[in-house]
């Protein structure tokens, strides 16, 4: 078999592909063992985090989301060390934790700068210019446009994650984006470049853009029907 | 414009004290939990909730009282997971009422809980909802402090745990039997239903699963009757509805109405219509997994039972608008991509039908699809709709076979247009999964027998190619 073609020329031309999907991460130690927590360097702070989300759950198993976040907000996006560190604390296997890190979109297992851009181009984003916005996002910030609609590029300078998403639940705000898992919107695409300038400066971003200062579309004026008026029970 | 909302649930959520519990209870909050615990017995509550006709407001509009009572009786541990993780695209509802006023869910929480002898409830947030989620964890704290969660809540004997639990990203997490899974602490699979959740859910035990909204409404019926709250809306959808309203309209927003306004009130009276110089082309009447309607369905009342004779449903309340400025195919291709992406890989009809008809609407947005691939596409999502384990499949399935039977024309006219134009279009190939490379710029003889096929005039410099000598 002279002509043998190693698997990864099959892989169509111009078809993104995670490394991860096919090779997988190359594993520290073993993945199919339990660590013992002695043998890794775990974080007082991540390992009290972990298990006081262990003690909410009737099944301490469930506290696995939990402390992915916890590694997450440690150490900026889920690293291996970090993995392996939470499968010491729960007593499970770093392939568990793996395989439930890989599941989830916002679970991140390549670093991922200190910021985090995603930008919704769903159908309700993309009628008002979500494509367009996740441009900006991209020119404001040098990340490869490509790579950011495949799961997530970083800026030039490797600080921001610049990242097409799918829905986030805000087609109000349309187009919008979530800067460090907060909710802007709707924003032109020149936003874009002011929110990473604030972002780099350490301002607060966009204030008046943010989802937490919009106001109810329909107005303030409380219903008059009486049926509503005359309730017993909350929001009386 | 004469229609006005009827605000129930979003009632005083103007004002930013809601959120708290000293700002909820001076509006009358936790006085119906006092008054279940104090002088209903649980089986009244259950009464009154099926009484009343309440459907769940996460998508499948199921009795909500029926859901309780299916729950066995007995000793054994019960469960409550309030489904929070609003991930279908065009819903934002749930979004706003936590955040606007957590404590009237987790009333109706601990209410539904004392109802149904639940010790353990849960409140799945999906992950991107970081603000809201940091909201009800404050608020149960508060409520904890108050004495409404805990153990022996009210001197009652009924003790009951909540617990926040945020997701990660994941839209099939919304899907009960995956959220469950997640819950667990696993990958978000769907489970093979039955056994039902009500029987075998979390960990095993009876488990009682409701929307934010469904849940919110809980404690509303227990303070004023199934009579009052069956005063709003029709027969057959009771009470209020948050609507959520989007894409291409002037003031999209989360509005609270009575079910059975009419889908013109809606759209025109309280979003505002289309932007300027726009018209409604098409939309969504029930979130992104919902078939289409058109403009000549605009007069239908908004309700569970219009919508279903419609053809299409009300789902989670969700209406995205297209305006004629959105091409139909392109919007196939969004939606499908979306349930592409979210197919959890599970069962074979999902993953390789979204696949496929991701791959098929591609292949008509860059013009290398004839008018037969159209039928194929329609044949595909009848090879979905109801062989999954979970409704995902299904969810894509019927927008986009609804898309391509209303909007024939439009999908002819793309593939058309791009093949008279030498597959000029490098569209859909960011995704191009089988390596297809665009046609070079021109008309070729291939495009001629295209239009031949569709029947469709031939531009004269097409003509002119078809005298090219063959071979």
């Amino acid at each position: 078999m002279d002509d043998f073609t190693p698997i990864e020329d099959f892989v169509s031309p111009g078809l993104p592909v995670d490394p991860a999907n096919t090779t997988g991460r190359e594993a520290l130690g073993d993945p199919q063992g339990v660590p013992e927590l002695s043998d890794v360097d775990c974080p007082d702070a991540l390992r009290e985090t972990i298990e006081a989300s262990m003690a909410r759950y009737p099944d301490h198993k469930s506290a696995s989301i939990p402390a992915l976040w916890a590694v997450q907000r440690t150490y900026g996006w889920c690293t291996p060390e970090g993995i392996r560190q939470a499968a010491a604390v729960m007593q499970v296997t770093p392939a568990y934790l793996e395989s439930v890190a890989s599941f989830y979109d916002l679970f991140r297992l390549q670093p991922s700068g200190e910021s985090q851009v995603l930008v919704c181009t769903n159908i309700s984003c993309w009628m008002r210019g979500g494509d367009e916005l996740l441009d900006a996002f991209c020119a404001a910030t040098g990340a490869d446009r490509g790579e950011a609609g495949h799961g997530g590029a970083l800026s030039a300078d490797g600080s921001v994650m610049v990242s097409g998403f799918e829905c986030l639940g805000a087609c109000d705000l349309a187009p919008m984006a979530s800067v460090n898992e907060r909710y802007f919107g709707p924003l032109e695409p020149a936003d874009a470049k002011t929110a990473i300038e604030q972002l780099r400066g350490g301002e607060e971003v966009l204030p008046d853009k943010a989802l937490t200062a919009r106001r109810l579309p329909g107005g303030d004026e409380e219903s008059s029907d009486e049926r509503v008026t005359s309730t017993k029970g909350p929001n009386r | 414009m004469s229609i006005v909302e009827t605000r129930v649930l979003l009632r005083h959520a103007t004002d930013p004290k809601l959120a708290t519990i000293d700002g909820y209870r001076s509006y009358g909050g936790y006085s119906t939990l006092e008054k279940a615990y104090g002088e209903m017995e649980p089986d009244t509550i259950v009464n009154e909730l099926e009484e009343s006709g309440l459907r769940g407001r996460g998508g499948a509009g199921f009795s909500m009282g029926k859901k309780v009572s299916f729950l066995p009786h007995g000793n054994q541990t019960k469960y409550l997971c309030c489904n929070a993780d609003e991930s279908e695209p065009g819903a934002f509802k749930d979004r706003e009422l936590m955040q606007r006023n957590p404590h009237q869910l987790i009333e109706g929480i601990v209410i539904a809980s004392y109802a149904a002898g639940i010790s353990h409830a849960f409140i799945f947030i999906r992950g991107e909802y970081d603000v809201q989620a940091d909201i009800l964890d404050r608020a149960v704290a508060e409520a904890y402090e108050a004495g409404y969660l805990g153990r022996n809540i009210l001197g009652s004997g009924h003790n009951l745990e909540l617990v926040v639990h945020r997701g990660a990203g994941a839209y099939i997490c919304g899907e009960e039997t995956a959220l469950l899974d997640a819950l667990e602490g696993k990958r978000g699979n769907p489970r093979l239903k039955p056994p039902f959740p009500a029987v075998q859910g979390l960990y095993g035990g009876p488990t009682l699963i409701n929307n934010v909204e469904t849940l919110s409404n809980v404690s509303h019926i227990v303070a004023n009757g199934a009579d009052w709250f069956k005063s709003f809306g029709t027969e057959q959808s009771p009470g209020t509805k948050v609507v959520s309203i989007s894409g291409g309209v002037r003031r999209p927003g989360n509005y609270e109405v009575e079910l059975g306004v009419s889908l013109r009130d809606l759209i025109y009276g309280l979003a505002g219509g289309p932007l300027e110089g726009r018209e409604v082309k098409a939309f969504y009447p029930g979130g992104s997994s919902s078939p289409v309607l058109t403009p000549a369905e605009m007069d239908l009342p908004y309700s569970f039972e219009a919508m279903a004779e419609a053809g299409s449903m009300l789902g989670s309340g969700s209406i995205i608008v297209a305006d004629d400025s959105v091409s139909i195919p392109h919007m196939a291709l969004r939606t499908a991509r979306f349930y592409h992406h979210e197919s959890c890989g599970k069962c074979t009809p999902c993953r390789e039908g979204t696949n496929w008809t991701v791959k098929m609407l591609e292949r008509v947005v860059r013009g290398e699809a004839t008018p037969m691939d159209l039928d194929i596409i329609t044949s595909v999502q009848g090879n979905i709709i109801g062989h999954c384990l979970c409704v995902l499949g299904d969810s894509m399935a019927m927008p986009v076979s609804a898309m391509v039977n209303k909007f024939r024309d439009e999908f002819e006219e793309v593939i058309a247009r791009a093949a008279i134009n030498g597959l000029p279009t490098t569209e859909g190939l960011e995704s191009n999964g089988d390596g297809f490379e665009p046609g070079p710029d021109g008309v070729g003889l291939e495009v001629l027998q295209r239009e031949r096929l569709m029947g469709r005039p031939v531009p004269e410099s097409a003509q002119a190619a078809e005298e090219l000598p063959r071979g």
